[in-house]
């Protein structure tokens, strides 16, 4: 089990935006009636996004009043799982895949790009580019190794230097296109391609 | 080599758009209406006829799975099919493209499977990694509901079908299909104990059915193509195409469709270029996603890619997930660092499984680094056997299992680690 990193100085209030209301709405109507607990993750990651990519406690208070729950019921929720962030990550929050499939493939030279271009730690942020990063279990993006995920995006098939490239982007807030960055298009060879060779 | 026109995913590799009148070029929704007039029966039958096996790791045959469902439909207790999507097994991204490139296989595969199960609603339970995916497939739903092909009356068949998103948020034990149901249900990813099993007693304490990404995308070309198309690919008991996901020490990493029963060598060398440094450069082949135990390359030589085949070189097929260990990479730190995910994943549980998740990898660990004595190698060995079979999910074994492959094939390589007196800490 992952140790879960809480913030210490939490808001004392949370309310969700207008557009958030409507949207907690529509996400219930797709459980049963009486089975509206259904919604607390979907409702957390609603917090989540407002938030800043982070939730405070105030958030998992306020779910577990519209949800008709207990707190502590939200509470486990959150911590159980890893994608809630309880802390403030940076704007731009990178999890660097380090299981075996990238770790063959040299994920490792991926974590030293991020100690050196954004934190010496993981989960620390550089104020200067606005960055945080982790390392993270498999992201299912195996044949597409050594990758990371940018706050919603992928971006595969990376060397250090591409990688440091891209961190270093932060700064002007310009990313590249998502996806592999060695110019393929999804998980095809990326020479020799065998199949499905009338698309090619 | 399986022809392209016997490849069921014909944009596995997004070539063309997702969007659904390229789905329909492609084939898609043609003759779903008729498909669903033949009956449940007749669907449960031909998927039985075609030997399909579950494409998530488990490789329960499909049709008999279905057939669990209770055939008389209580309005109190509606039926459930669930779409698992969580893909987090390491070695394994298969479902990834299915739902983004070919979505609407998935659709119109759900709405067959869930006439056939009794079901009108489904959810399709992603990980929440996949965000972009996840839109794709919200996109597709969609469309899908704009043209009628689900929802009321879907696709003129006369059975209403609701499709849902829902996104799990990082956590491996919710693939496995009573965590998911938790999950699902809005609590910690706990698998339940079985029996009761969720055919009878699954989501809301309803009938489920949960079934893999890729078995439900196959579905409406085997009934359209036929059970003996499919059943023409692969050994018996082992039959049609599968999608391999090929990653690792090889020339082109890449996911391919491919027949059942291919061989190992056949597979990496025509589609991913070759074990980088030739085939002679090989260690060892994980063949089926992480938790299936490695195979050395004297067993890779010849051995097929099936279910049967795998599991009498007491490995598995799993997610056919393949991951290819050159002679480059210590072997031991490689299942080492796969031992570092199951202790993070592990749902903590039963005990057996949260402590000697740990264990295990902090024992590998330290053998890693030449801080053992030998006789710790047999003490690992002892652990994996303590867990193994003493917990209430597979996940036990899946911890084990590769420990235990590694200890079959590669003691040597722990032994000679453990010998060098040099690094040990004198305590």
């Amino acid at each position: 089990m992952s140790n879960k990193l809480i913030a210490k100085n939490q808001p004392s209030s949370f309310v969700f935006s207008e557009e958030n209301k409507v949207e907690i709405n529509n996400i219930l109507k797709i459980y049963p009636e009486k089975k509206k607990r259904s919604a607390v993750m979907p409702l957390l990651y609603l917090a989540q996004r407002q938030n800043n990519n982070w939730i405070p406690l105030a958030a998992i208070k306020l779910i577990a009043e519209i949800l008709n729950t207990t707190y502590i019921k939200v509470y486990e929720i959150a911590t159980f799982y890893s994608m809630y962030n309880l802390a403030p990550v940076g704007k731009y929050f990178v999890q660097v895949c380090t299981t075996t499939p990238c770790m063959i493939r040299g994920s490792g030279k991926i974590v030293e790009t991020c100690k050196k271009v954004i934190s010496k730690k993981p989960g620390h942020i550089n104020d200067d580019i606005d960055s945080s990063w982790i390392e993270v279990e498999c992201l299912g993006a195996c044949v597409n190794a050594p990758m990371v995920q940018i706050n919603n995006d992928y971006y595969e098939d990376l060397t250090p230097d591409k990688a440091e490239k891209i961190f270093k982007g932060f700064k002007e807030g310009k990313l590249p296109k998502n996806g592999s960055q060695s110019g393929r298009n999804g998980s095809e060879p990326i020479e020799k391609r065998t199949t499905l060779l009338k698309n090619a | 080599m399986l022809k392209d026109k016997d490849r069921i995913f014909k944009n596995l590799y997004g070539d063309e758009s997702c969007n659904l009148s390229s789905a329909l070029n492609r084939g898609d929704w043609k003759d779903t209406k008729e498909v669903i007039r033949k009956g449940k029966d007749w669907i449960i039958d031909e998927i039985k006829k075609s030997e399909l096996r579950g494409r998530g790791g488990a490789g329960f045959p499909t049709g008999m799975k279905w057939s669990f469902a209770p055939k008389d439909l209580d309005s109190n207790r509606p039926h459930y099919l669930i779409i698992n999507a969580d893909e987090s097994e390491p070695g394994t991204c298969k479902d990834r493209d299915i739902l983004r490139y070919e979505p609407q296989k998935l659709i119109e595969g759900s709405l067959i499977s869930a006439y056939a199960i009794g079901a009108h609603v489904c959810y399709v339970y992603i990980r929440g990694e996949y965000v972009n995916e996840g839109k794709v497939l919200q996109e597709a739903i969609n469309d899908a509901y704009k043209k009628n092909l689900i929802g009321k009356n879907a696709s003129g068949s006369g059975w209403d079908f609701d499709m849902h998103v829902h996104f799990g948020a990082g956590a491996y034990i919710c693939g496995e299909e009573t965590a998911l149901l938790e999950s699902l249900e809005g609590n910690k990813g706990q698998p339940r104990l079985k029996p009761p099993f969720p055919a009878l007693v699954g989501l809301y304490g309803c009938p489920t059915i949960v079934n893999n990404v890729e078995t439900i995308a196959v579905v409406p070309e085997i009934l359209k193509r036929g059970a003996d198309w499919f059943a023409s690919f692969g050994r018996p008991k082992n039959r049609g195409t599968k999608i391999f996901c090929i990653s690792g020490n090889v020339v082109n990493p890449c996911n391919v469709e491919e027949e059942m029963s291919i061989p190992l060598r056949e597979l990496i060398e025509t589609h991913a270029g070759g074990v980088i440094g030739g085939w002679d450069n090989l260690q060892a082949v994980i063949p089926g996603g992480s938790s299936m135990p490695l195979l050395p390359k004297k067993v890779c030589d010849n051995i097929l890619m099936d279910f049967d085949s795998l599991i009498e070189a007491n490995s598995g097929m799993g997610t056919a997930g393949v991951i290819v260990i050159d002679k480059s990479q210590d072997i031991v730190s490689c299942i080492s660092r796969i031992s570092r995910f199951y202790k993070h994943e592990s749902c903590g549980q039963c005990t057996p499984c949260r402590e000697g998740s740990g264990w295990l990898w902090r024992m590998m660990e330290r053998i890693n680094r030449g801080e053992s004595e030998i006789h710790e190698i047999d003490m690992l060995l002892d652990v994996t056997k303590q867990i193994e079979g003493h917990t209430i999910c597979a996940f036990g074994e899946a911890a084990a299992w590769p420990i235990q492959g590694l200890l079959r094939h590669f003691r040597d390589q722990m032994e000679n680690k453990c010998s060098n007196l040099a690094n040990r800490k004198i305590a």
